[in-house]
């Protein structure tokens, strides 16, 4: 019998998850040429590219356009789409190994992490991961209320996510207009009565996770400004120390772009305001008679200098309460434990090192299963970072190929996994249909102005399919 | 980032060596897992130091009359041991193990040993975030001249 890796028996990879992560380990496949390979990638929506689609901020449209390098990949004959196929429901672990050699997990994450503190589960206490996923327009969130016609709003933790959501909840009709969120949502935005959002940083400003070009654009907004206190713009002596020591050019330019920031007092020039906070960490949500949020109570924090180095921060004994009836906590997201594999619960990663996925047990690869992106190291990193992430798998991969190491599928040949996908899920979507739905969105939203208006519903996607498709029958 | 991303791709998996055991045990783990450094545990699984290549080394240059093989490892390893956790930012460890000269650090999670993350851990780490921000830029590029 020939080798694996050949014309006559190529090696058969499936790939769970249509993100970047997935679509960096295509990319690495197929830019090798020692190994024939033909990928199959799975995935639970019709939609293909994960948070590109349902992540991404909807006003930053440019970053989008990445996924025209995955079309391309998509579009090379060694390459199949199912999507509306879930991992776990439609096909099992045991089932893929009966087709695969190599199976890899590129599933990001399903969940967040809590803050842990009495009233999150109040009426009106959010995941920010929700939020996002509800104006992106993801079909499975679409069903969600968010009280708008509140006035106030915390978005608890500093990272990109937050500012995001800030930028969202602060922006008008005309700048929400122009993008392609969830019509819905415009809506619902539109008409907020939102006036004032806290966004708080349990470390001071040296210590915030946003990036500087994120934190710039929160100036740029056309009805909303940016307020920091004085007193918390200042650094502390340990983050002064540590800064003089290690004068990091990307902390310098956030501290500048704050300081650009500080003021006692709104100027009162704008209809919104965003008051970015530091040095606080929220204990408790209260609540009003309806069981809303109704208050949120923080405490002043101070920092410490851990023995490894790190600057973390410590509640003092002072607190204060500041009058929100929306939160939105965005202390970030976090992986869910996928059937058959091994989970690390307070990582919320699958096992593994390097990408093999291993049994935590013995500490031994299992063969033949992978994984990339945030199942694999965390939430943490940009689009591109799945790309060095992607890589080192694909080099356990390719090494495991050449030693051997693989599955032993009954029915490597492509036939079988399509003859199972549409027994199981005769309503899968192909990368040709998606094509049709991307057209026929971008169609509805030429015809208003706006880059895409996006179907928010499996059904409404597989109708609109129908649809084009008896329409392309009567007109051929 | 912090050190959990590190530790998410390396399993948790630590080699250890306990105080009495002699260097040659010593050495026939750090060859057998081809790492650099064991972690030395008590009894009750906690670190009480770390031992090295380097230690050796340097123990067989200062101990010529003996034959090092037979000594014991708390004799040769690092006492002041430095520890991490998984909540502790990348470039602060680097930082830290940079400045203080320190190759490995242990990571503590509730009390217990979670792993051990290496300079050229953190390095790649860095290295990868960096690459990360580059990556997203090209992608973005390459995709704009398809248009
Ligand atoms: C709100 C937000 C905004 C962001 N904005 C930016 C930005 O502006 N710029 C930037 O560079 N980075 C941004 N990022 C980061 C970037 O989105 C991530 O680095 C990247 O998406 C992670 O890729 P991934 O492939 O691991 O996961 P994902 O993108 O989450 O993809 C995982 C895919 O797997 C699918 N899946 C899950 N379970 C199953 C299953 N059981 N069966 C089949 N399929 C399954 C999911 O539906 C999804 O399509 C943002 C992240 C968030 C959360
Ligand atoms: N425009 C973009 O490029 C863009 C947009 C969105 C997301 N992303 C990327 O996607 C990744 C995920 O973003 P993210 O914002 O979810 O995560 P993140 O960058 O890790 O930020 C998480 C924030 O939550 C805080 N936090 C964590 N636990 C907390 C607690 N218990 N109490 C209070 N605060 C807490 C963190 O503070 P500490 O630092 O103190 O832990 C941090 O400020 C990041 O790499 C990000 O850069 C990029």
């Amino acid at each position: 019998m020939s080798s694996i890796g050949t014309a006559e028996r190529p090696l058969r990879v499936a790939v769970i998850g249509s993100g970047p992560a997935g679509f960096y380990t295509v990319e690495h496949l197929f830019r090798q040429d020692k190994y024939v390979v033909l990928v199959d990638m799975f995935e639970r929506l019709p939609t293909p590219f994960g948070l590109v689609r349902y992540g991404v901020a909807p006003d930053h449209q440019k970053i989008k356009n990445v996924t025209r390098i995955y079309e391309k990949l998509a579009q090379r004959p060694e390459f199949r789409f199912f999507g509306n196929v879930e991992y776990g429901k439609h096909v099992t672990l045991e089932d893929l190994k009966r087709y695969y050699h190599q199976i890899v997990f590129a599933t990001g994450t399903q969940g967040d992490r809590k803050l842990g503190i009495p009233g999150e589960d109040l009426k009106g206490f959010h995941s920010a991961r929700e939020f996002v996923a509800w104006y992106n327009g993801h079909p499975d969130y679409t069903h969600l209320e968010f009280d708008l016609s509140k006035e106030r709003v915390a978005v608890v933790g500093v990272g990109n996510v937050a500012v995001d959501v800030a930028r969202i909840l602060l922006k008008t009709r005309e700048e929400l207009e122009k993008t392609d969120i969830a019509d819905y949502a415009l809506e619902a935005l539109a008409n907020s009565n939102v006036r004032e959002v806290y966004m708080l940083g349990r470390r001071g400003p040296a210590q915030a996770a946003f990036t500087p070009p994120e934190i710039k654009e929160l100036g740029e907004l056309a009805d909303a400004e940016v307020v920091v206190r004085p007193e918390e713009a200042e650094l502390d002596e340990l983050s002064k120390k540590v800064l003089e020591e290690h004068p990091d050019k990307e902390t310098l330019r956030k501290l500048e772009i704050i300081r650009q920031y500080v003021r006692e007092m709104p100027t009162g020039t704008k209809r919104r305001v965003l008051y970015l906070r530091f040095l606080v960490s929220p204990v408790e949500a209260h609540a009003n008679e309806a069981g809303e949020v109704d208050g949120l109570k923080l405490v002043k924090n101070e920092l410490y200098m851990t023995e490894a180095g790190t600057l973390r921060p410590r509640p003092t004994d002072r607190y204060e309460e500041i009058p929100v009836q929306l939160v939105f906590r965005s202390i970030g997201y976090k992986g869910a434990p996928l059937p058959g594999l091994p989970f690390h619960e307070r990582w919320g990663v699958i096992w593994n090192k390097k990408g093999r996925v291993i049994d935590p047990e013995t500490d031994q690869p299992l063969t033949g299963l992978y994984c990339a992106g945030w199942i694999k190291r965390g939430a943490t990193g940009v689009i591109g970072t799945n790309k060095p992430d992607a890589l080192e798998t694909v080099t356990c991969m390719l090494e495991d190929v050449e030693a051997g190491r693989v599955l032993d599928p009954e029915a490597s040949e492509p036939e079988a996994a399509e003859r199972l996908v549409r027994e199981r899920q005769p309503d899968f979507v192909s990368f040709e249909d998606w094509k049709i739905i991307d057209r026929l969105e971008i169609e509805r939203g030429k015809a208003v102005g706006r880059p895409r208006v996006k179907f928010t519903s499996v059904e409404e996607m597989l109708e609109a399919l129908r649809r084009e498709k008896a329409k392309a029958a009567v007109g051929s | 980032m912090n050190v959990r991303t590190i530790l998410a791709t390396k399993g948790t998996h630590v080699v250890t060596v306990r105080p009495e055991q002699t260097i040659r045990e010593a050495v026939r783990l750090l060859v057998q897992h081809n790492i650099g450094a064991l972690v030395v545990v008590n009894e009750a699984g906690q670190p009480v130091g770390i031992i090295s290549e380097r230690d050796i080394v340097r123990a067989a240059a200062r101990y010529e009359d003996r034959d090092i093989c037979t000594m014991r490892v708390e004799e040769i390893m690092t006492k002041d041991l430095i520890t991490g956790t998984p909540q502790d930012d990348v470039h602060s460890v680097a930082h830290t193990m940079t400045e203080r000269r320190i190759r490995h650090l242990p990571i503590m999670e509730g009390g217990k040993l979670a792993g051990i993350v290496s300079i050229g851990d953190v390095l790649k780490a860095q290295r990868d975030l960096y690459q990360g921000e580059v990556d997203t830029l090209q992608t973005q590029i390459m995709a704009d001249k398809e248009e």
